[in-house]
């Protein structure tokens, strides 16, 4: 079993693996986002509060959750990189930041959205708001830095440590709505127990949740390949790889 | 003649404090920028003394924000260039030792001169004199983090191009909740409130960062060094 | 379903819809611009590939 672990950190296994999966990931969340979407937009009923504005939850929520759980996939893989100098993580972090911050910027904005009809307005500067505003000017920090270095595998490192320290902002979004008086609702599915919303608005966000992971997957895998293919471009496997 | 490590550290940390005041210009330019910055904010806003007192925690966390991060981008950028930085990390002591004393020095000659300088801003903002401990506090408080959170994006952006605007980009976010507990707790003070909860935050904050940002700011420089 | 139909969203569609819209946007260019760099990546390492070649030659 271990032995699948030292493969994980070989850039060709690591090529081949998400050049296979990539297809499937995808498939999969083409499935569950489609089923979430139509489920959500056109069967659910409506809220007895918000009516159909509610229904921005379907796109809102999943890509809220999926920034945090992102920059946290990068901030421990840069981790890993940092402490076993382990070049494929640094690959990950790299392919993950951008789609981490497209994915903030999609819940900044839904989020906006859903907040005019609801709060009557397009922002406050509550706490969950402005941490999210935060992490995605961390993620654009982070990219920065990664690109302002010449020798590529300092950027990495330098772009790894920073991860690393912002990474004190995720547990500050995510329980910010438990700290503070916020404007912003607080958990009503990841809470222990039964969750505070009705089944036939549930499984779609459900699958919602499962198919922006599932998409996160396949975009990590087909950005992770040219990341390997640029750190690895001296290597004897790539051309083999590259013929396809 | 080897040295223990706090002699090492108080050796650099009085080494940092003689060469600043060397230059004494360099260290009022800091508070010169504060002044001006805090200026600009009543003169754009034309606003009448007892309206300012609203927005002055705001104005004057801000402008000690900028004007620190001002000074920090050159914590380590005059010992990088003549190769003192390497020197020191090569000096057995650990790198640790060296950021920290050079930190703590740094926000000796800036971030308190900023608190001691913050009184008269304070009353030319219209703050009143019952929140003025409440101020100095928490911007004591404040400097001291922020000189940290320099630190590691000073180690981080040594000698890399347009490093200062990068800087900016990676301190900043990484400042801002110091910004809403620090303001806040001046803004409690004012308005009559107790700031405790915000001043225990931000003490909290404080010793977070105090603890853990050395070893992330040695890290940077081993990696922006080596 | 609400009254005024599936588009109509209870009077919210100007809300709903551009969210939609603009996930859809950002899902897209995800794939988008993770394909691109994998071809320039692709490019890049054949013509390192081409260099090493003619040089050993």
């Amino acid at each position: 079993m271990w032995t699948w672990f030292y493969k994980l950190a070989s850039p060709p296994y690591v090529y081949g693996v998400a050049a296979a999966l990539m297809p499937w990931l995808l498939g999969l969340a083409a499935v569950t986002i489609g089923y979430g979407l139509i489920a959500g937009l056109g069967f659910a009923p409506p809220d007895y509060q918000q009516g159909d504005a509610f229904r921005i939850i379907y796109v809102h929520v999943p890509s809220a959750w999926m920034s945090e759980f992102v920059y946290t996939t990068m901030a421990v893989a840069g981790a890993i990189a940092l402490i076993w100098r382990i070049k494929v993580a640094h690959a990950v972090a790299a392919a993950s930041a951008p789609i981490g911050a497209s994915l903030t910027l999609l819940a900044l904005v839904t989020g906006s959205m859903w907040g005019k009809p609801m709060w009557g307005t397009y922002w406050a500067w509550d706490p969950r708001l402005t941490s999210e505003l935060i992490l995605l000017f961390v993620y654009v920090g982070v990219m920065s830095l990664r690109s302002a270095f010449e020798d590529p595998a300092r950027g990495d490192r330098a772009a790894a440590l920073l991860a690393v320290v912002g990474a004190v902002n995720v547990p500050i979004i995510h329980y910010s709505v438990v700290w503070w008086n916020s404007l912003h609702q607080g958990a009503t599915v990841a809470k222990l127990g039964k969750p505070s919303i009705a089944g036939s608005m549930l499984w779609p966000l459900l699958s919602m949740f499962v198919g922006f992971m599932l998409f996160y997957g396949a975009v990590l895998c087909l950005r992770l390949q040219g990341e390997v293919l640029n750190r690895e471009r001296q290597s004897a496997w790539v051309r083999e790889a590259i013929k396809s | 003649m080897t040295v223990g490590l706090w002699e090492a550290f108080w050796l650099i940390v009085q080494r940092e404090m003689r060469l600043s005041f060397r230059r004494p210009e360099q260290l009022l330019q800091p508070l010169v920028f504060f002044l001006i910055v805090t200026t600009l904010f009543p003169l754009g806003l034309s606003l009448q003394l007892s309206l300012l007192r609203d927005i002055a925690p705001g104005v004057l966390w801000v402008a000690a924000l900028l004007s620190s991060l001002l000074s920090l981008d050159f914590l380590f950028k005059s010992d990088a260039d003549d190769g003192t930085l390497e020197q020191l990390a090569l000096s057995g002591h650990g790198l640790t030792v060296v950021v920290a004393a050079k930190t703590l020095a740094h926000w000796l000659v800036t971030g308190l001169a900023l608190v001691l300088v913050s009184p008269i801003v304070g009353t030319a903002l219209g703050i009143p004199l019952d929140a003025f401990a409440t101020m100095l506090l928490s911007l004591a408080l404040g400097t001291l983090t922020l000189s940290w959170l320099g630190a590691i994006g000073a180690g981080l952006t040594i000698g890399l191009r347009r490093g200062n605007v990068l800087f900016s980009l990676i301190v900043l976010p990484l400042a801002m909740p110091l910004l809403i507990f620090g303001a806040g707790a001046t803004d409690r003070a004012i308005s009559g409130t107790s700031a405790a909860g915000a001043l225990y935050l931000l003490a909290a904050l404080c010793v977070f960062t105090c603890t853990l940002a050395p070893f992330a700011a040695a890290a940077a420089l081993r990696i922006t060094l080596e | 379903m609400s009254s005024g139909g599936f588009w109509y969203m209870g009077g919210y569609a100007r809300y709903v819809w551009p969210c939609i819209g603009f996930a859809c946007v950002v899902l897209a260019w995800n794939l988008w611009s993770a394909r691109r760099y994998l071809a320039a990546a692709k490019i890049r390492a054949a013509r390192a590939i081409a260099m090493a070649a003619s040089e050993a030659r």
